[in-house]
């Protein structure tokens, strides 16, 4: 059986431990010894100051050097960073040391008291404010409450009105590319036109539409022309009539531009034939017109038809038949 | 009187004659902290946030906002002669042509994940122990608040170096703003200046990052800060610690010693980070490009959870009457975050609701002896840990072999079934713990002596708890649950109906404890002896 004391009750508070000593409070060697610790702690700190001035003038800055785990760095940044992070660290741990061996550490007890006013107070608070509100007098006069309430009202358009010209409003754009009927595929990089015999079975090739000279591709329109370009054996598809027919000898073409976030669908994986965006995984089967198979991604990748031109260059066959990227509320397909 | 002594004396007599400040700062620097590691925690978040502000500055000598296209010519060999942005060659010159610039990079960034770990698990350490309850509601919703802009302010961060992977990124958030109802592609639209990506989305998030989120950050922390003084520490309960006082350390000399050494360690510590463990190299990735991509791309930590949601998210979409809703990027980029934080934010006044429990709380609870709370935690970062786990699901599988289908679902299943799952056992964990607190006090400590009794008989020796001990183990409160049954004793009906019966409900459930020994207990047990 358990040998409890009669004298203990559970639930009265024995009070505050009684204060226990330090070594440093009553031998006054350990006291020295603990400020030898305390100033050791502080010339490291220094110490790491000389490192850090040192690093910054006298490592070379192109210095590489080898660290186990991290693997190969730059020397220059490294000591750097050991210097100030040494002079940083220390100048805490000796302040830290001081506080727990040298200075005072009798627990004080403070009276905290409620937070809400004394009832006095509060009253006095709301005859105040009562009184301010009485002497405003707005309530006897609503002519100027009214035509207040209407200014402010107004006032507050402003500044969402200054907010306008932040940016056009997107019109048609979402649902239009540079794509257009006859416009010819050019290589990205390199904008050169491409023949359906540059791409080889197994094939993949990232291309835009070709731009007339002097128009400058910038990176909206790749946001949103952006199209790959994929060759199997013709046999392999499995598509209706009118998908087949947007195919050129076996080359496909998608719109690189994820239909779930936007992101560039960019793995293909050859034995699969299956296309997958990185970013959330969505996974697209090229054989049948990039179906999504696996992922968040709600819709196939837009496919964009194809044909060769009277110089055996491919181009397009007519735009992109809906909007390429992330859906959006307006988005009507 | 010496000289030093003579210029202090000055000085101060100086300011307190302009200020009147002697009467204040006297009362401050007396001020008592109670002492406890876990307290350490915000101090690190704020330290974390002067050192993000340091750094921060230090990059913005150099950095350019711009998308202007530019030509690298600078000491990274493998990129002389790409075109990218002038925001992307200055953070390239940052990292290898201005002395210490990578070094800073880094501390900022380290420092940035630093801040956002610490805030979580601080606000860990306020949940779990209760120190949220009234009068301290208002000082977790400006918690609330700056966890959200941190996360804000840590993507925008690294969103500007405008790199392959902080563009993707990019693309990711303006898809989440498009696939708003109604006004989506209008805000895109203002917000990047016309089509993804434009020319203008630097130099607006720029302004953002370094002003806009900042400045409400400062503030809020100022008004965090002049609450936790205002209100006072609260402490953990212990023999001498009660509801009506504070039991510590004064400000000065132990606190200002103890908390502005913890600065410099908490510095020293993000500046060795930065300096062995590299972070976002962005010189790998190249300049972004909207038609390329890395594989393997991944947010910072405390964006991963809402990208695992996001991946987690089954393909659904309704298109009627020429309109669009996405629902595989509303429901998990912003339906399920903005309730979770609602209900963080409400939290204090949920629990008030459940237990009726509308008085002040200076003591915190030990989370065991909050049952129903320490579950609802366990719930939530059950929850948020499945997501987070989704969001690395690429990485997962190319380094353990595993199928990417499988962790899909896994997520998809463990997002429902694993956080009540995580609830039952922590509560029953709790109520464990309480029935082994009231052993103890009752019979006191187990000391796996075993010892036979003269009629052969072996019983294992307690020893008794020390007061101070025992006083701990059964100090707290326990309220009853609210009364309000589904009927009173004469058959009316609950007059608060649905809402009273949920109720009622929840505060047993709230409530649900093992019973503390009770001087009651303690007498009869005394009986039982003599």
């Amino acid at each position: 059986m358990s040998e409890m004391k009669n004298e203990l009750e559970p639930l009265s508070d024995p009070g505050l431990p009684e204060h226990v000593h330090r070594k440093s409070d009553v031998d006054p060697l350990a006291a020295k010894k603990a400020e030898r610790q305390v100033s050791i702690l502080f010339l490291f700190s220094a110490i790491g100051t000389v490192l850090f001035i040192y690093s910054y003038i006298w490592i070379p800055r192109e210095q590489l050097i080898f660290l186990p785990i991290f693997g190969t760095t730059n020397a220059h940044q490294l000591f750097l960073g050991l210097g100030l992070a040494m002079a940083l660290f220390f100048i805490g741990m000796g302040a830290v040391h001081w506080a727990k061996t040298l200075m005072p550490d009798h627990e004080v007890v403070d009276i905290r008291k409620e937070q809400r006013s004394k009832d006095e107070d509060r009253a006095a608070f709301v005859a105040t404010v009562k009184d301010g509100a009485a002497q405003a007098a707005l309530g006897r006069r609503p002519l100027i409450k009214r035509t207040l309430g209407l200014a402010l009202g107004l006032v507050g358009l402003s500044p969402i009105l200054f907010l306008r010209d932040l940016g056009p409003l997107p019109g048609n754009d979402l649902n239009e590319t540079n794509w257009k009927a006859g416009t010819r595929l050019v290589t990205d990089p390199g904008d050169r036109p491409i023949r359906p015999s540059d791409l080889e079975v197994g094939g993949v090739a990232q291309v835009q539409p070709e731009f007339p000279i002097g128009k400058v591709r910038h990176l909206d329109d790749i946001a949103q022309d952006s199209v790959l370009l994929i060759r199997i054996r013709p046999e392999e598809f499995n598509l209706d009539a009118e998908r087949l027919s947007w195919t050129y000898e076996g080359i496909i073409a998608f719109s690189k531009i994820c239909s779930h976030m936007g992101c560039a669908v960019a793995l293909y994986e050859q034995t699969t034939k299956h296309l997958l965006c990185p970013c959330h995984q969505s996974t697209f089967d090229v054989t049948r017109a990039a179906k999504v198979i696996f992922g968040p991604s709600a819709r196939p990748l837009p496919q964009l038809a194809i044909t060769v031109d009277a110089e055996g260059y491919l181009v397009a066959k007519a735009p992109f038949n809906e909007a390429v990227g992330p859906s959006f509320w307006g988005r009507d397909s | 009187m010496s000289a030093r002594e003579r210029v202090a004396g000055g000085t101060a007599n100086f300011l307190d004659e302009r200020t009147g400040a002697a009467k204040w700062m006297k009362k401050t620097l007396t001020k008592v902290f109670p002492d406890h590691w876990s307290f350490m925690l915000g101090e690190i978040v704020m330290y974390s946030f002067v050192i993000l502000l340091l750094s921060g500055t230090f990059l913005t000598f150099w950095f350019d906002p711009s998308m202007r296209e530019v030509e690298y010519e600078g000491s990274y060999e493998p990129l002389n002669g790409v075109k990218m942005s002038a925001a992307y060659a200055s953070a390239l010159h940052i990292s290898f042509d201005v002395r210490g610039g990578l070094l800073m990079r880094q501390i900022h960034h380290w420092a940035a994940l630093i801040f956002m770990a610490a805030m979580v698990v601080h606000m860990m350490r306020v949940f779990f122990t209760g120190a949220f309850r009234k009068p301290r509601e208002l000082n977790w919703i400006i918690g609330v608040a700056l966890l959200t802009l941190g996360i804000v302010e840590g993507f925008l961060g690294y969103s500007l170096p405008d790199d392959l992977l902080s563009g993707t990124g990019i693309r990711i958030a303006e898809a989440i703003i498009q696939a708003i109802p109604v006004v989506g592609s209008y805000l895109s639209y203002f917000i990047f200046g016309g089509a993804f990506p434009g020319e203008l989305f630097i130099q607006r998030i720029y302004a953002v990052h370094i002003l806009l989120i900042p400045g409400i950050m400062l503030a809020l922390i100022t008004a965090h800060l002049m609450l936790v003084w205002y209100q006072k520490h609260t402490q953990y309960p212990g023999p001498g610690r009660t509801e009506k006082n504070v039991v510590g350390y004064p400000l000065m000399p132990v606190y200002m010693a103890k908390a502005g050494g913890f600065f410099f360690i908490v510095f020293g510590v993000t500046a060795f980070l930065g300096a062995v463990a590299q972070i976002n190299p962005i010189w790998i990735f190249g300049p972004y490009n909207p038609g390329q991509i890395g594989a393997g791309s991944q947010p910072d930590w405390y964006m991963g959870w809402l990208d695992g949601l996001v991946r987690a998210a089954p393909p659904i979409e309704t298109h009627a009457f020429g309109i669009t809703i996405s629902w595989n990027i509303l429901i998990p980029g912003l339906i399920i975050p903005g309730i979770i934080f609602t209900l963080m934010a409400f939290y204090p006044f949920i629990e008030q609701w459940m237990t009726g429990d509308k008085r002040e709380h200076h003591l915190l609870d030990r989370p065991r002896n909050n049952p129903n709370r320490t579950a609802i935690g366990a719930m939530s970062l059950t929850f948020a840990l499945v997501a987070l786990i989704n969001g690395g699901n690429d990485l997962l599988a190319t380094h353990f072999d595993l199928s990417i289908n499988q962790i899909m679902w896994f997520s998809r299943i463990g997002l429902i079934v694993l956080p009540p799952i995580a609830f039952v056992i922590t509560k029953r964990i709790c109520l464990s713990l309480q029935r082994a607190d009231r052993e103890k006090v009752l019979h006191g400590r187990e000391t796996g002596r075993l010892v036979m009794l003269p009629h052969g008989e072996f019983i294992e020796v307690h020893e008794p708890l020390s007061p101070e001990k025992a006083y701990l183990l059964s100090s707290h409160e326990q309220l009853p649950a609210l009364e309000i049954g589904e009927a009173d004793e004469n058959g009316v009906a609950n007059p608060q109906g649905i809402k009273g019966k949920v109720r009622a409900r929840m505060s047993r459930a709230s409530q649900e404890q093992i019973s503390k020994p009770t001087s009651q207990d303690m007498l009869e047990l005394e009986d039982g002896h003599h």
